[in-house]
């Protein structure tokens, strides 16, 4: 791969919750990738904005409060508006299984919860990337 | 020798990476004074529990953290509990009113009654607590930026029922050094959030004299990533910052100390869980006798709550959970706590179902009344291991405060602001969170069911969703009493809020005025906002 993969780690929603998402956010350094964190308390206008500034390949959407449903449908809604059809949008946090079909129905790759090791994300990255840079 | 007979691993060391010894002696105690370290029960430095006659005296409180939805929801839950032998209540709040924020603010969608109950004015409160005798119950509230209204909404309820404040009996988290050091719940920064607090103290001790003003948590920290250790250190250094805070306004240090309470975490690794609540009442009793010159013992002893630890639940096995639960509840009640919550086995997956809860307080109930180890004090004391691991932990929490002392120049307090603004607190967390997590992927730490013992899973548990029409119905009766209240007596009272804030003057007063007057907590925060500014943390990796 020529360049290195550029992931937009960000915490969606009031909780501040933010072990998981520095965790990975240091895997994914480590991996080779380069890592931009948000911060906490982004609304999905924020986030998807920060994606198109700083034109990453992945955003990575941590949320632990349970507003999982309307934060990714309106931050799907922004990148749809916005065309942004080759970053992949991955979601991490206390999501239910029944909630997830209708995630990745709206758009979301892949749903990362807890127990997760980060190799199981790096490599979902790399793969998914892969497909959206041919 | 181990040479000859070889061991299992290279090493053995407990959940926060601390090593453990493959036998401990009569060596490793040598030092140890039993009048000077331990005291009997109930005595000094009460290293094996705070009351002479601990759990053969009273059971600790079972207090199952509860609160989803609407009040109405709330309200349904606490009576059942209540009915099904809990003896205290304890509210969960939804994210927007721990962030000081009103149900119908665009940050709010989607979370209105989802993590806790949504309360926005009197009138929510008014819901919560219908048909519950306040003198009858003990009730904490796990609420820190906004906690100054919750408390003044509890007073404002008490006196609509005719219960004497003095006779209110419950707890406040209002920690919010801990919020900015771990849980990440904040509206103004650092400084005027401690004045606030300052400000409860100096009220609640007059008003509410049996009302806990503060519960400085442990819980939190350790969530976030921190080891045992960590965890006891920051929060002690946490409760030597609000003494001090207090001590500057001239508060009696005597006066405050026993309205002080503290919350700890309680993780797998058994014992050293328990030579931390150990240590912690030893450090405690001795910082606020020799350090701060407190005189009355009530002063000296740290008293506690204990949640099992969220964190080591896992989405994998979920029925594992409630092996796990048990466990760390023994750790907590061999550690002697006052009050425990014991998690649901289903809380990494959703918000527990009220089956889950069940089988949460029943494993209290199964210690408390079946296992006999609530029987004996401190039954572990004179353990060559728990003395040796608590005497570590004092001396290794030590060397932590003198280094956040050292940051503050000779202050507690001074220490713990510059280590959250220059982000040692959240480095050192973050690094063992990480530290722990390789030690995961590696196999070191074995999580059974996650990285060993395995299986496919197809099996759904029950799970708990919140109606989406808790937060229509939420903002509807919000909108009903901003049209129903004198919305004249609100901006008086709110602009008398802001005038006390400006000068100084003990807020209090006037935000129980505000509360009475039906302003909403995303009001009173407002003003708060307006005077002291709105905190942003640098977003460190």
């Amino acid at each position: 791969m020529d360049r290195p993969i550029k992931v937009l780690m960000a915490k969606a929603g009031l909780d501040g919750h933010d072990r998981g998402v520095k965790v990975i956010a240091r895997a994914l350094r480590d991996a080779g990738m380069e890592v931009i964190y948000t911060g906490l308390h982004n609304t999905p206008e924020q986030i998807v904005k920060a994606a198109l500034q700083e034109d990453v390949d992945v955003i990575g959407v941590s949320i632990l409060s349970g507003a999982h449903l309307v934060i990714f449908r309106k931050i799907t809604e922004l990148m749809k508006h916005y065309g942004m059809d080759d970053v992949l949008l991955v979601g991490g946090g206390i999501i239910p299984d029944e909630d997830k079909p209708l995630l990745e129905a709206m758009g979301v790759k892949g749903l990362f919860g807890p127990g997760t090791s980060t190799q199981e994300i790096i490599d979902f990255m790399r793969a998914e990337v892969r497909k959206l840079r041919r | 020798m181990t040479e000859k007979t070889p061991e299992r691993k290279d090493r053995f060391i407990t959940v926060s990476n601390y090593p453990i010894r493959r036998l401990y002696t009569p060596h490793d105690i040598k030092d140890l004074d039993y009048e000077r370290d331990l005291g009997s029960p109930g005595e000094f430095p009460f290293t094996r529990g705070i009351y002479p006659t601990m759990y053969r005296g009273r059971l600790w409180t079972m207090r199952q953290f509860a609160g989803f939805g609407g009040p109405e929801e709330t309200n349904q839950r606490f009576k059942y509990l209540l009915s099904e032998g809990q003896t205290g209540l304890s509210t969960a709040f939804d994210m927007p009113t721990l962030m000081g924020l009103d149900s119908d603010h665009p940050l709010a969608d989607g979370e209105v009654g989802v993590e806790g109950v949504a309360i926005d004015t009197l009138k929510d409160f008014e819901i919560l607590f219908d048909g519950i005798p306040l003198e009858q119950v003990s009730t904490s509230f796990t609420i820190n930026p906004s906690a100054p209204v919750i408390y003044a909404m509890y007073m404002a309820i008490a006196d609509k029922q005719g219960v004497p404040r003095e006779k209110l009996r419950g707890t406040i988290q209002n920690d919010m050094l801990k919020e900015f050091i771990a849980q990440k719940e904040w509206v103004i920064p650092p400084r005027p959030s401690v004045d606030l607090i300052v400000d409860i103290f100096e009220f609640g001790i007059k008003e509410t004299p049996n009302f806990n003003l503060i519960s400085i948590s442990g819980y939190h920290i350790r969530e976030a990533g921190a080891t045992a250790l960590q965890e006891l250190a920051f929060t002690l250094a946490d409760g030597m910052a609000y003494v001090e805070a207090a001590l500057r306004r001239g508060i009696d240090i005597d006066q405050l100390g026993p309205q002080l309470s503290f919350f700890f975490n309680a993780h797998n690794s058994f014992f050293e869980e328990i030579a931390k609540f150990r240590a912690a009442r030893r450090i405690w009793a001795r910082v606020m006798r020799e350090r701060y010159g407190a005189k009355n013992p009530e002063s000296w002893k740290l008293r506690f709550h204990t949640q099992t630890a969220g964190c080591s639940l896992t989405e994998q096995q979920p029925l594992n959970n409630i092996i796990r639960v048990t466990i760390q509840a023994l750790a907590a009640v061999l550690g002697g706590t006052q009050s425990l919550h014991t998690n649901s086995y289903d809380e990494a997956l959703a918000l527990p179902s009220e089956e889950a809860v069940r089988i949460a307080l029943r494993t209290q109930q199964i210690i408390a009344y079946e296992s006999g180890v609530a029987d004996t004090i401190d039954p572990l004391g004179g353990s060559y291991f728990v003395e040796s691991l608590t005497n570590e932990m004092e001396r290794a929490a030590h060397t932590y405060i003198k280094k956040i002392e050292e940051m503050g120049h000779g202050s507690i307090l001074e220490g713990v602001f510059a280590g959250i603004e220059n982000g040692f607190f959240q480095r050192e967390i973050a690094q063992a969170a990480y530290e722990y997590q390789k030690q995961v992927e590696s196999g070191e730490q074995i999580i059974v069911g996650v990285n060993k013992y395995t299986i496919c899973e197809d099996e759904r548990v029950k799970i708990l969703r919140v109606d989406p029409e808790v937060q229509r119905r939420q903002i509807e009766r919000l909108a009903r009493v901003r049209a129903e209240r004198d919305n004249g007596a609100v901006t008086r009272a709110l602009a008398r809020l802001e005038q006390a804030a400006r000068t100084q003057e003990n807020t209090m007063p006037y935000i129980i005025e505000a509360v009475k007057a039906y302003a909403s907590v995303g009001e009173i925060m407002e003003v708060l906002k307006k005077v002291h500014g709105a905190y942003r943390e640098p977003a460190l990796v």
